[in-house]
């Protein structure tokens, strides 16, 4: 299909009557996914959003319920979402990461409702990435700048016009409304060219990485590699993979709410037990849990790294801690079996 | 530039060398154009790795609290300021600290470069005569620094290190600015106004906490923010107001202890100014206390020492 730009707006105007519609917009100099009430607020002209569009389907801070305790008992209001939503203008990687979310809110032990009912509600309008950013590196991930996994359709920008890949029903239906003509072999022949133009600068080696993080939890590169890190969560929450969270009571009187929050794996806090004891006491176990989970635990569990090559954690890190440059250090290091 | 970083590394060779210190905490070469990282340096042999250029940004004070070892480090203004901050509050032990100064002409603010590319990726740059030649695909731009350096850097009233063992180079003249208009604009404005701002401001707040790591000052063993007896604000982002509030104790706590080296702002992911809030307390403490932060090992902080004066707050007043 091809839709141009002046329609595509008109499009988004009539999506928004029926959905909450998600898009990047620019917020300071950078772009987050807002819910937009009017087609123009959208810019799809950017590289990538600085907070992952997980933020729509698992919000930063969100209440699972709220509760009043009353002379005869609590009574519950229960806090789910089950608006029909749609993001538009999401890159691959980050439909990707949708996929590998599902395997932790949907598992065969866990269903999570809040998730899963949004995601459920929720269809994925992928933008393909004509200029892959230099520290994007997806393809050493199984994805690519034009990767159609996890999406329901897929937009790739031909100047004036989009070409439109319809990859599922609920996209196609999406586009119902829309007397939109094929793409003829004009509009593909740009579309071919725009894609072979999106080469990618970064790679990254993780050939028998998953092996090696098998057999080096007690190696000594953990006590060095980490050495720069501050400590902070502006890696984990700007990753589209990260999913831990934390569940808080916020209460005053007789009533409250619970409430989700993301959390993160580089915090003290994040291990701190009851106790007083941590089994995660330094930034170095901290550090190796992060590079861990996503590398090698993630893989236990689910079969598939919990990285997508967004290139997030690399551009906001405040110290420069390159995960390209942790993976290549850990790549180049000798293997030593692992003993305490 | 290139000199500076040779005089690094052959000063920090002979320090490891001689084993007068184990460590030497410096700058390496960064990933990202216009970007050095944070190095720690064991070996002699690995003290090419260290280097000095316009993305040295980070407080490397940060790192030296309570360290079991002999360390050096390489510090400019601003670091050497906390430096002193961290001595007095008995973080430090100067007698187990080298440090090698760095006289600093500012470092260059990469948001700023953001800004002026408007979308553009900055691939590759270069600083050559007081220009910075900024690449990516299809655009050369050359740039005056003075238009990219962060404001810190443009108000900085200590470029030379306050506290050094060794000095590198010569030191930098001293900007004459006036230093505090910024904050003088913003207690112009009405308390609704000022409340307004700094809403909108932290209404972006991610709660990542980038900024109180990033700070050297900021060492509590439990933050009040992680606290949950008494739970003293919300954990949630929910309520913007909680996050202004973690942003007015954080600059409350840190009043008269701050540098005003700007690595909170610095290491805000969301572009967050908290450098109007950490700001205006330090000029509150000068004109209070007659005290500039980290200029002096001697002086007592304030609150342990008599006040003594109630003078305007000036740029060049450090409250001897
Ligand atoms: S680890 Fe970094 S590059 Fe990988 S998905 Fe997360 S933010 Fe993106
Ligand atoms: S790697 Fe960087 S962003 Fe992540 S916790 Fe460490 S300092 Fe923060
Ligand atoms: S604040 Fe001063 S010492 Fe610190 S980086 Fe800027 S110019 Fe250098
Ligand atoms: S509060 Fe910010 S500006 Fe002040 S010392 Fe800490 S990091 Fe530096
Ligand atoms: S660094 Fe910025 S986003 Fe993170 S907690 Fe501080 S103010 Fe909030």
């Amino acid at each position: 299909m091809l839709v141009n730009k002046g329609q595509f707006t008109d499009w988004l105007n009539q999506l928004i009557q029926v959905y909450q519609v998600y898009a990047p917009v620019k917020e300071d100099d950078y772009f987050c996914f807002k819910k937009i009430n009017s087609g123009d607020q959208a810019t799809l002209n950017y590289t990538n959003s600085k907070v992952p569009p997980k933020e729509v389907l698992f919000p930063r801070s969100e209440k699972l319920f709220c509760y009043r305790c009353e002379n005869d008992g609590v009574q519950l209001t229960e806090q789910i979402d089950e608006s029909k939503k749609i993001i538009v203008g999401l890159r691959p990687c980050d439909a990707k990461s949708f996929l590998l979310l599902d395997g932790v809110f949907n598992s065969d032990k866990y269903h999570d409702p809040y998730y899963l009912i949004r995601r459920n509600n929720t269809v994925l309008v992928g933008l393909g990435c004509n200029q892959p950013a230099a520290t994007c590196f997806c393809t050493s991930l199984g994805g690519g700048p034009f990767a159609t996994e996890g999406l329901d359709l897929l937009l790739v920008d031909i100047g004036d016009r989009y070409v439109v890949e319809v990859l599922t029903d609920r996209g196609r239906e999406l586009l119902s409304g829309m007397e939109l003509p094929a793409a003829n072999q004009e509009a593909q022949e740009a579309a071919r060219i725009v894609k072979e133009g999106a080469a990618l600068s970064t790679q990254v080696n993780l050939e028998g990485l998953k092996s090696k993080l098998d057999v080096i939890f007690y190696d000594p590169i953990w006590d060095l590699i980490h050495e720069k890190c501050l400590g902070c969560a502006a890696c984990t929450y700007t990753c589209p993979t990260c999913h831990c969270f934390d569940i808080v009571d916020e209460a005053e009187g007789n009533e409250g709410c619970r409430i989700r929050n993301w959390d993160a794996c580089m915090f003290p806090l994040f291990t701190l037990h009851g106790s007083g004891h941590n089994p995660r006491p330094t930034g170095k176990e901290r550090f190796r849990q992060r590079v861990m989970h996503k590398f090698k635990y993630f893989v236990d569990n689910f079969n598939a790294i919990a990285c997508v090559g967004c290139g997030r954690c690399i551009i906001n890190c405040p110290v420069n801690l390159d995960i390209r440059e942790v993976l290549a250090e850990i790549q180049g290091s000798e293997v030593r079996s692992d003993k305490q | 530039m290139s000199e500076l970083t040779r005089a690094i590394q052959e000063t920090a060779q002979k320090l490891l060398q001689n084993r007068e210190v184990e460590l030497v905490v410096g700058f390496a070469e960064g990933s990202l154009p216009l970007r050095n990282t944070p190095c720690f340096v064991r070996q002699p042999e690995e003290a090419q790795k260290l280097v000095w250029g316009y993305g040295c940004e980070n407080n490397l004070a940060n790192y030296l609290r309570k360290r079991p070892e002999k360390v050096a480090v390489v510090a400019k203004g601003c670091d050497s300021r906390s430096i002193v901050e961290l001595i007095k509050e008995n973080q430090i032990d100067r007698d187990k600290l080298v440090v090698i100064g760095v006289p600093c002409r500012g470092m260059i603010d990469r948001k700023k470069v953001t800004h002026l590319l408007a979308g553009k990726e900055l691939l590759e740059a270069e600083v050559r005569d007081g220009q910075v030649v900024l690449k990516g695909k299809e655009f050369n731009e050359t740039v005056p620094l003075e238009q990219l350096l962060y404001d810190t850097c443009l108000t900085c009233q200590h470029p030379n290190p306050v506290l050094f063992d060794i000095m590198m180079g010569e030191p930098v003249p001293v900007k004459e600015t006036e230093c505090f208009a910024d904050v003088a604009n913003f207690e112009t404005k009405a308390p609704a106004e000022k409340r307004a701002y700094l809403m909108q401001e932290l209404s972006r707040c991610i709660r990542c906490y980038a900024c109180r790591q990033a700070c050297p000052m900021c060492f509590c063993e439990e933050c009040f923010v992680d606290c949950s007896m008494p739970q003293w604000l919300s954990k949630s982002s929910l309520n913007v107001q909680d996050n202004v509030f973690f942003q007015a104790v954080r600059a409350l706590h840190l009043a008269g202890r701050c540098v005003d080296c700007g690595a909170c702002d610095r290491a805000c992911p969301m572009g967050i100014d908290l450098r109007t809030l950490t700001r205006k307390m330090v000029k509150d403490v000068q004109e209070l206390f007659g005290y500039t932060a980290g200029v002096s090992l001697d002086q007592k902080p304030p609150l342990a020492a008599p006040i003594n004066t109630t003078s305007p707050a000036t740029c060049n007043q450090d409250g001897r």
